[in-house]
């Protein structure tokens, strides 16, 4: 297991390599010029030029990729064209938001969407199975933005119960750290909430046909034991993937999550960058996001040996 | 590893951030009172205020660094870190003494070299700056607090340039920071102002933090724009960036911040009817709306057509498009100068004025020769103002008979394909819409957008020698009277040509909560005489 995992580690080595790449290419010849923009409105072409000569965007790009390179290898991600501040320590000031956000919008997934979508396969065909399903239409086709404002207008303006905006960081307590997430977390979990209860139902459905839970039944288990210790863990391996999958789309919802809760993560460091064209930012984040993508994969890979017992690498 | 042991992980790290994390923070009552929270218009990406010259860099630079002079609200420049100054009887030599007790955040005193290192990077980038630079003789210090600009023809706008609130602004900076290249960033942010940045809490994109500084030696005369005593009523002020405006407007309803400085108008009218916000104009200085049309490539090489688009220009249609039906936020505009202002003038203005005439446009139209081309019209989509004026003239253009190619995009890429100079179909342009901060028109002083020097003008590059000679003979006016005189000549000169096109004159709001007192309206956020009650 080690050693596999350890071969997979070194995987992503080319794979961000090849990412690195790509990324430099696609910016390279993208349109737009952060001098312009730095420049501003009222500057002339001529500042224009001498603040792009300044910031070395005149040279060739193999130079340009080059000496981007050479720094990524000697663990420098560059400095910000813009705040004139290592990309290093934007990403260090933006992590804590965004994987708090990921973190609490996975756990409240999982406590919701599973149990959901266990009892709506338990109840199937029942009124409780179509309020879950509906439910889970419902979510599944509601844009997380529209869900943000309204929860913000529901809970923030109207009851006054939870900030509208903001981040507080967890060294500050529990409490206010939490007080920031809830909306931001329930806004952009409710897409994956109802995507992991829709499969959770589905791959329960069928592990509850097998004979081994009949015989479960037989034996007299209980219906909590059937569900949640043999039938659950049958059923986990789709549920697990599925998870997985969305552990890499939350990075994605976390950009809009985060642009409508105004919560400084790396969502928000992404679209500023972007907009601006802040090159060393933008490749900075897009190289953290691609080992991310493969970590998530990776943990997904060690987790099935976990629930599954029948799986060995 | 098996399941038991991961479990069991999880159970520590649950475990640890709950115990690690119980206590938390109170802000007192007096201590909120003390902390100003403001949403800025934008996002401050970098602090640099001669590198970068962005409106929010500038807003921002002004609570950390002083000037010289400072424009106020009549807009005269007003003695500011300067006590006194001395012309020569011929205009060719300027003494200049500092104020006594100036320092910098650093604790150093502003010394003459300090002024001259800074007068010297901002006249690398100021276009007022450029015209002193090319008449200078010498900038020397005669001791510590007196400096000397000897020229080598008068200068009669010398202290406007040093005074003025266009971007970028003459601030002073510490001689060892001033001396970076001005195409480069700065490493350091030591002021010279009111207020210190505070870089440790600076998340950009984010949050900005500014503290008071209590070795800032004040004018006694009353505040007035960038003029007058600059006095803190707050110790600490935080820009907080919401990117998106309905969180703006929630966050300002729900007390989580002060003041917003820009809401959109979409979300005035439920502002407006919170008890517990004041919303009001922001600039009574205003902005002008504008398209600007390639003068180099065809079609718009040719006058005719320049003069057909305008002659079928809706001011009403773009202002609407722009601010809704709020007629108190919009006028029309047949001329180039700031509305209610001294230089404003309608001179030459007709084609702009009355029933919009489409026959003509397309008479001119035919007369030039136009012959079907695409016109090449780059919209930012990003930008409200630049995206509902583009929409606008892509119709515009089709009712007068126009082949529209339009090119929707965003703002960093019309920053780009704006400066080149290669035809429409090669990677250049036909069109692009912007708007000017009226504060930036009330004189040819900082207004890029009039100037029709060729190639060294703004982008779309007008020629005309009629408009120089006239922005020369604003210059080179003695009086207010020269000055208007040279204004109506320009605004006409300017209309004919066709230098660019306003669609029209708008304002905007600011709001901020009632417990918020002493907000100047002004073309920027003025922090100083700002106070805030629990």
């Amino acid at each position: 297991m080690v050693s596999y995992i350890l071969r997979r580690i070194l995987s992503t080595l080319p794979v961000m390599g090849i990412v690195a790449l790509f990324v430099f290419s696609l910016l390279y010849i993208a349109p737009g010029d952060p001098a312009a923009v730095i420049a501003g409105d009222q500057a002339s072409p001529a500042d224009v030029e001498r603040i792009r000569q300044g910031l070395g965007l005149d040279r060739p790009f193999l130079v340009q990729f080059g000496t981007w390179l050479w720094h990524i290898l000697h663990g420098d991600l560059g400095t910000s064209i813009f705040t004139n501040l290592p990309v290093s320590a934007m990403i260090a000031q933006r992590i804590e938001p965004t994987f708090s956000l990921m973190a609490i919008t996975l756990v409240l997934t999982i406590l919701v969407a599973v149990p959901l979508g266990v009892a709506a396969a338990w109840k199937a065909g029942s009124w409780v199975d179509r309020t879950i399903m509906a439910f889970a239409v419902f979510a599944f086709s509601l844009p997380v933005f529209v869900v943000g404002y309204v929860l913000a207008y529901v809970f923030a303006l109207q009851f006054e119960w939870l900030p509208v905006q903001g981040y507080t960081p967890l060294a500050a307590g529990i409490w206010p750290w939490l007080q920031n997430l809830i909306l931001p977390a329930l806004a952009l979990g409710s897409v994956y909430i109802a995507l992991i209860a829709r499969i959770t139902r589905a791959s329960m459905l069928e592990v509850l046909q097998q004979d081994y839970v009949r015989t479960a039944r037989a034996k007299g288990l209980g219906q909590r034991n059937i569900l949640f210790v043999h039938a659950l863990k049958n059923a986990a391996v789709p549920i697990v993937t599925v998870i997985g999958i969305g552990i890499a789309l939350l990075i994605g919802g976390a950009v809009v999550t985060e642009s409508v809760f105004a919560i400084p993560g790396l969502g928000r460091l992404t679209i500023d960058a972007i907009l601006r064209r802040d090159y060393p930012v933008i490749q900075g984040i897009v190289l953290l996001f691609s080992f991310l993508y493969v970590l998530v994969n990776l943990m997904v890979d060690v987790t099935y040996t976990l629930v599954d017992p029948r799986i060995r690498y | 590893m098996d399941r038991r042991t991961v479990l069991k992980g999880l159970a520590g790290v649950g475990s640890l951030a709950a115990t690690g994390g119980l206590s938390m923070p109170a802000l007192s009552q007096g201590a909120a009172a003390r902390t100003l929270r403001f949403v800025p218009q934008a996002n401050l990406a970098n602090f640099d205020p001669i590198w970068g010259t962005q409106y929010v860099v500038r807003n921002a630079a002004a609570l950390v660094w002083d000037t010289l002079y400072g424009l106020d609200a009549t807009l005269q420049p007003q003695r500011q870190m300067v006590e006194s100054e001395e012309v020569s009887d011929d205009g060719l030599v300027w003494t200049f003494r500092l104020r006594p007790g100036l320092k910098f955040h650093d604790g150093e005193p502003v010394r003459s070299k300090d002024v001259i290192a800074s007068l010297a990077r901002w006249s690398a980038r100021d276009p007022m700056g450029l015209m002193l630079k090319a008449i200078q003789n010498e900038l020397t210090a005669v001791d510590d607090r007196t400096f000397k600009w000897a020229l080598k023809a008068p200068y009669p706008k010398m202290l406007l340039a040093l005074g003025k609130n266009s971007t970028p602004c003459a601030f002073i900076m510490p001689e060892r920071i001033a001396q970076t290249d001005p195409f480069k960033q700065i490493p350091e942010y030591v002021g010279s102002g009111p207020m210190k940045f505070a870089k440790g809490e600076w998340v950009p994109g984010a949050k900005a933090v500014f503290e008071k500084f209590a070795d800032y030696a004040p004018r006694q005369e009353k505040a007035s724009w960038l003029a007058g005593g600059k006095q803190m009523l707050v110790d600490r002020i935080e820009w907080v960036v919401i990117p998106d405006p309905a969180t703006a407007a929630a966050a300002l309803q729900n007390g989580e911040v002060d003041w917003w400085e820009s809401p959109i108008t979409d979300l005035v009218p439920s502002l407006k009817k919170n008890r517990n916000i004041n919303v009001d104009i922001a600039d009574p200085l205003g902005n002008i709306g504008s398209f600007r049309m390639n003068h180099l490539h065809p079609p718009f090489n040719d006058v005719k057509v320049r003069r057909a688009v305008l002659a079928a220009l809706s001011q009403e249609d773009y202002m609407r498009a722009l601010v809704g039906d709020d007629t108190a936020l919009w006028k029309p505009l047949p001329g180039f100068f700031t509305p209610d202002t001294p230089l404003y003038t309608e001179e030459g203005g007709e084609i702009l004025k009355g029933k919009r005439d489409l026959a003509t446009a397309k008479k001119l139209l035919a007369e030039s020769g136009y012959s079907g081309q695409p016109v090449t019209c780059v919209v930012a989509q990003d930008q409200p103002i630049t995206k509902a004026q583009g929409d606008v003239t892509a119709d515009l253009l089709k009712q007068i008979g126009m082949n529209v190619d339009f090119v929707a995009t965003d703002w960093g890429t019309v920053g780009s394909r704006r400066a080149q100079k290669t035809p429409p179909g090669q990677g250049g342009w036909g069109m692009f819409h912007t708007w000017h901060a009226g504060a930036d028109c009330i004189s040819p002083a900082a207004y890029n957008a009039i100037r029709a020097n060729g190639d060294k003008a703004w982008f779309g590059w007008p020629t005309s020698e009629v408009v120089e000679k006239e922005v020369t003979a604003w210059f080179d006016a003695k009086n207010l009277d020269e000055e208007k005189a040279a204004a109506k000549r320009l605004n006409k000169a300017a209309m004919e040509d066709v230098v660019y096109a306003p669609t029209g004159f708008f304002l905007s709001y600011t709001a901020w909560r009632k417990n918020i007192s002493g907000i100047a309206k002004g073309p920027l956020p003025f922090f100083w005489g700002v106070s805030k009650t629990a």
